[in-house]
């Protein structure tokens, strides 16, 4: 007459499972080896790069182990470890964005500028930092750009050269790869829609600005490929996937000299932006952080990470040192985001600009994504 | 159950079966309460809670009671908030304040962070025209209102802008600007590809629970082992192996171009799309509805098909009238393990989902992850939250309707 | 086995294997009446249900036909065979009330709902469970729902009833009680049943005839005096009631009168089927018709015997003798004044009629 045992042996079957899942979800968390220095940085090719430029000799230099773990950005982990005063990430490379706020926030140790080693000629650190690069509670150590590039097997015919050729359907039919981020994509529309370099910024501070921007992304977005990993990119371009996409120029060059794709990159509009090394505020290993912190902003070991991967060094003592790739000899200088012939038209990114409107940005691109 | 004999089985004899009982269950009690329900409640209370803004300017806030709101506040709130963001500063919580006052208005978050920086060399008492001589943002009366809102400490804010909606200056409640409405539409798309999913998998799981729980038990068991391997497989894993099937020069398409098919120019795009999205849930869901719908499946005896079968009833007949309806408590509880799970999903789609294939818990991870806006995320979670519950209960309702009209 | 008017069902060389290799069924003969009450018996695995599921349609057999009423039923699905059938465990449908049980034959039929009604109704009372159409089959006692089960099965009103094995879940009281429901309900519809079971007495109480199984083959079939009486089979003849089976060998036959050696001693019995002197015989003789201190004159068969142990089972008593080179011989003598001079230890004289002695051919060795 009722339904009672039936309902109940739903919720026996719905309970029982649920307590497996639960099970299963438990979390893990790293061990905090109390002797070893714990350095989080982005994975991949670039975190290849720097434990053989860095960590490695750094180890074999103090005697101080290290460990290397991947991320992939923000501030989570690290606010919920300063919070619960259980800090076991000693070191993070932040993006600028997130070091800004990180201090801010009281996330982040100060830097002590004093302590950063001269260049090899003996200026000192203060003067070899590139402008903007020594902050308070970090240090830039490296330049990466957000690039597009194409896969000339895929793409017959004329090739594209411009960043105004990457929304130009007409003459270069098919589908484009961007990250699914409105960061890096609005400047992109920007300039192709004519907004010179220098007033990139200024006009997305305008509301007909950010429309304009959105606008042009508009034109193409039937045809966007969104990619979330930086190593999507290099990946979707040798598929054919797409015949042109925004990528991280480190990933398309590891791409070009390691695995001899026949990706070309675009530097017309490319947007530059640096990472930043900073020490996570209450480390229990301060000393040994400080130590190498300083180390691993030593011209010496900028320029090794550079001639790993074609990520250019926050120092000007460090420019001229970059010569070939350590591991297949190839020429850096026509590689690096910096170099003269790269930057005829580039933009830096204005992080404090991205850490006022970020979250209003993102919104915004959700909603124009779901339409 | 005589409590008049003498205790004669230790400590816990003394306590009677009950006592016993609950000292059994108390450590998962425990555990669930400390891992489960306790974070829950804090995030939930997050979504309404907030003190940060108003214990870092709480004089700033009181003078802002007394503010008409029509005029940019007098000289006095100039020198209170000039004081306590020079001490927010010092104490290192400026930038959960600055972030928090953002959020209500963006733009502030630098107007803030500079003023406080600067702020140290000034000296008053010209205190307004120092302020706004940092920034111009501290001569619009906007920027003290969205102070006094950010300084509220218990706000309905994260859930009327999880329901794209907002407070206005005047108080009113009304729907955001067009371009940055995104929750509500991601939500009802949530829905509908969960529902979707839920339908997909029970379509592609039943038939095969129903394999598995009448084969002979040698059968079953290299069956079951077929269902339960994906499921022990990375997640990425499986994910990646579709788009190498799915993409557009991947395995089924240049299959089909090979086969004649398609054209080469028109290979089908099935990734980076709902389609894609549809394809890798499906598989990665498929074992939570499998697997209860096995488990009930099991129990029924196989007789009674055949007994409806003697009384007269075609194949058809069994199944609906007989079988599926014993099925039904594996089938809710299948269903509803693939929807929540469904709901709240983001890899996949994060990895597959394209443009189109976005869900409403990337937006959670995003604000848990990336901007760190912890209420916003709760407030999401917290609508999720009271969908489900609300959901189950209208199922054990509609379930218990279903019995009494079949019976 | 040639039709005959009243055949109701009929088993033409029906042979069953599952796995091409064991026969679980072997090239069986079986005619069942119309309004007949048929039990099938025998130990587990000895072919019974499968030959009941064939006739339901749930199996289809190896080789053979199976006819109802005449017509081949090889290509009939279950559901048009007009068949009801009574399920070990009841397969009463959990998700359906009593009510809802006895209407499912009627609402697959088609039915309308009013008749339908009418007819649940109609069934209750027959299994005299009026007023229990809403409740559940689990809410009802083990009798109760084997009540319904039949209730159910009878619903289309159906000419033929298979029951497998439908009381073996109740305890004895309900079982004795079942049996005799059964019965009644199986005499006042004038229905044909085909029953399955285990249980001898079972067998004895409903059937109008028995089919003893033995390993896929019908050992005997008739009616229960006769199987008693007059088993053909030393298999029959020892699952049918108490037996004592001797082994011998066939001196001379004379008319129906054998005589045999059996342990040493020359017993004279009745010779069932033919043989011929040197064969061997097994003969079974029942403990009740053994008599203590037999007369001359009319027990020709008379041996001593030594009583190893004595059992006192109230209405009478069993005595375990040596005798004709059996020491497990027994014998039951009622319980009347005047038996209590025997103790165990004692020699006397036991002795039997040739009438009460068959003389079997042997059993194949398992």
């Amino acid at each position: 007459m009722t339904s009672r045992p039936y309902r109940s042996r739903i919720r026996q079957v719905v309970h029982a499972t649920a307590f497996v899942l639960l099970a299963s979800l438990s979390w893990s968390r790293p061990a905090a080896g109390s002797e070893s220095l714990t350095v989080v940085s982005w994975g991949g090719s670039y975190a290849r790069a720097c434990q053989k430029a860095i960590l490695t000799p750094f180890t074999a230099q103090t005697g101080i182990e290290t460990r290397l773990e991947s991320y992939n950005g923000g501030l989570a982990q690290i606010r919920a470890q300063v919070e619960t005063g259980k800090v076991y990430w000693d070191l993070v490379d932040l993006e600028m964005a997130d070091a800004a706020r990180g201090c801010d926030e009281g996330l982040l140790e100060p830097v002590i500028a004093a302590d950063l080693p001269p260049a090899p000629d003996g200026s000192p650190a203060v003067d070899d930092f590139l402008p903007d690069m020594l902050t308070e509670c970090g240090v830039g150590m490296l330049f990466y750009s957000t690039v597009y590039a194409y896969n000339p097997t895929h793409l017959a015919g004329p090739k594209p050269t411009t960043i105004q050729d990457f929304f130009d359907l007409e003459k270069f039919p098919g589908r484009r790869g961007m990250r699914r981020s409105p960061l890096v994509n609005l400047e992109f529309a920007l300039m192709a829609d004519g907004v010179p370099v220098e007033q990139v910024y200024a006009t997305l501070g305008t509301p007909g600005g950010v429309n304009r921007a959105f606008r042009k992304l508009d034109t193409i977005k039937e045809h966007i490929v969104w990619w979330e990993a930086g190593a999507q990119p290099p990946q979707m371009l040798a598929d054919g996937e797409v015949v042109m996409s925004t990528a991280y120029n480190g990933r398309i060059f590891n791409a070009q000299v390691l695995e001899n794709q026949p990706f070309v990159i675009v530097w017309d509009g490319q947007v530059l932006d640096h990472g930043v090394l900073s020490i996570v505020a209450g480390t229990p290993k301060l000393e040994a952080a400080r130590k190498f912190l300083a180390f691993a902003t030593r011209t010496e070991s900028l320029v090794a990470v550079g001639r790993y991967i074609s990520y250019s060094p926050a120092r000007r003592s460090g420019t001229a040192l970059i010569t070939t790739h350590l591991e297949t000899g190839v020429e850096m200088q026509p590689h690096m985001p910096t170099s003269p012939q790269n930057t005829a038209r580039a933009l830096h990114n204005n992080w404090e600009w991205w850490s006022d409107h970020g979250d209003e940005m993102n919104e915004r691109f959700s909603a124009w994504l779901a339409r | 159950m005589s409590s008049k004999r003498p205790a004669d089985g230790g400590v816990f004899a003394l306590f009677g079966p009950q006592l016993r009982a609950v000292g059994l269950v108390l450590p998962l009690v425990a555990f669930i309460g400390l891992t489960f329900v306790a974070p829950l409640a804090t995030m939930l209370s997050r979504s309404v809670y907030d003190p940060v803004v108003a214990a870092a300017l709480p004089e700033t806030l009181r003078l802002l009671q007394a503010w008409d709101g029509v005029h940019v506040p007098p000289e006095p709130v100039f020198e209170t908030i000039a004081r306590e963001l020079r001490t927010a500063r010092q104490e290192r919580s400026l930038g959960r304040v600055a972030t928090r006052i953002n959020r209500v208005r963006g733009g502030l978050r630098s107007v803030l962070t500079r003023t406080a920086r600067r702020v140290r060399e000034a000296e008053g008492p010209a205190w307004r025209d120092t302020l706004v001589g940092i920034h111009a943002a501290w001569d619009d009366v906007q920027t003290w209102h969205a102070i006094r809102r950010a300084g509220e400490r218990f706000t309905a804010r994260h859930y009327l802008h999880a329901l794209d909606l907002e407070r206005r200056s005047d108080g009113h409640i009304a729907p955001r600007p067009d371009e940055y409405r995104v929750y509500v539409s991601l939500l009802w798309r949530t829905l509908v590809v969960s529902l979707s999913l839920t339908g997909l998998c029970l379509l592609l799981g039943y038939p095969v629970a129903y394999l598995i729980a009448h084969a002979p038990p040698q059968r079953a068991n290299l069956l079951l082992l077929l269902v339960l391997v994906p499921f022990w497989t990375s997640l990425l894993v499986r994910t990646t192996a579709w788009i190498v099937l799915l993409q557009t020069q991947g395995v089924i398409n240049s299959t089909l171009v090979a086969l004649g098919l398609i054209a080469d120019e028109s290979r089908l795009a099935m990734i980076y799309n709902m389609t894609g999205t549809m394809v890798a849930m499906t598989h990665v869901l498929l074992p939570f509805m499998v697997l209860p719908l096995y488990a009930v499946m099991r129990t029924i005896p196989r007789l009674h098909m055949s007994a409806a079968a003697s009384l007269g009833a075609s194949t058809i007949q069994a199944f609906w009238r007989v079988y599926w309806p014993q099925t039904l408590p594996g089938v809710g509880a299948g269903s509803l393990l693939v929807f929540i799970l469904a709901i709240g999903y983001y890899i996949t789609p994060a990895l597959v989902g394209g443009r189109s294939g976005q869900l409403i818990s990337n937006m959670i991870a995003y604000h848990m992850q990336t901007s760190l806006n912890w209420g916003l995320a709760a407030a999401i979670g917290g609508l999720l939250l009271a969908f489900v519950l609300v959901l189950y209960l209208v199922y054990d309702r509609l379930v218990g309707i279903e019995r009494m009209r079949l019976g | 086995m040639a039709s005959t008017h009243n055949a109701h069902v009929e088993f033409e060389h029906v042979s069953k294997s599952y796995d091409g290799q064991i026969q679980v069924v072997r090239d069986l003969d079986l005619t069942v009446h119309e309004g007949e009450f048929l039990t099938l018996l025998g130990a587990s695995g000895s072919g019974k249900t499968t030959c009941l599921m064939m006739l339901a349609g749930f199996e289809a057999p190896t080789s053979g036909t199976i006819r109802i009423r005449g017509r081949s039923v090889h290509d009939l699905p279950p559901r048009k065979r007009g068949i009801g059938v009574v399920f070990q465990n009841y397969a009463l449908f959990p998700h359906m009330t009593v009510g809802g049980n006895l209407a499912f034959p009627l609402e697959v039929r088609g039915i309308d709902p009013q008749q339908r009604r009418e007819r649940v109704r109609r069934a209750l009372q027959l299994v005299r469970l009026e007023g229990l159409e809403d409740r559940r089959p689990t809410e009802l006692s083990g009798g109760q729902q084997q009540r319904v089960a039949i209730a159910r099965a009878l619903g289309v009103e159906p000419s033929l009833v298979l029951m497998d094995e439908p009381l073996g879940a109740l305890d004895r009281r309900l079982r004795e009680e079942m049996q005799y429901e059964i019965r009644r309900i199986q005499r006042s519809l004038g229905v044909t049943v085909v029953y399955v079971t285990h249980d001898q007495q079972e067998a004895m109480v409903l059937s109008d005839r028995v089919a003893v199984f033995r390993r896929g083959r019908i050992e005997q079939v008739a009616l229960p005096e006769t199987l008693y009486e007059e088993p053909e089979r030393p298999f029959v003849a020892s699952f049918i009631g108490e037996n004592n089976l001797l082994h011998g060998r066939v001196l001379s036959v004379e008319h129906d009168i054998s005589r045999v050696e059996a342990g040493g001693q020359i017993v004279q019995a009745f010779q069932v089927g033919p043989c011929k002197p040197g064969d061997p015989v097994t003969l079974a003789i029942r403990p009740e018709r053994v008599c203590l201190a037999p007369k001359p004159e009319l027990y020709s068969n008379r041996f001593e015997a030594d009583i190893q142990d004595i059992t006192f089972l109230g209405d009478h008593l069993r005595l375990r003798v040596a005798v004709c080179g059996s020491t497990d011989f027994i014998i039951k003598i009622p319980n009347i004044v005047g038996h209590g001079a025997v103790l165990a230890g004692d020699r006397v004289q036991v002795g039997w009629t040739p009438i009460d002695c068959r003389a079997l051919t042997p059993d194949e060795k398992e």
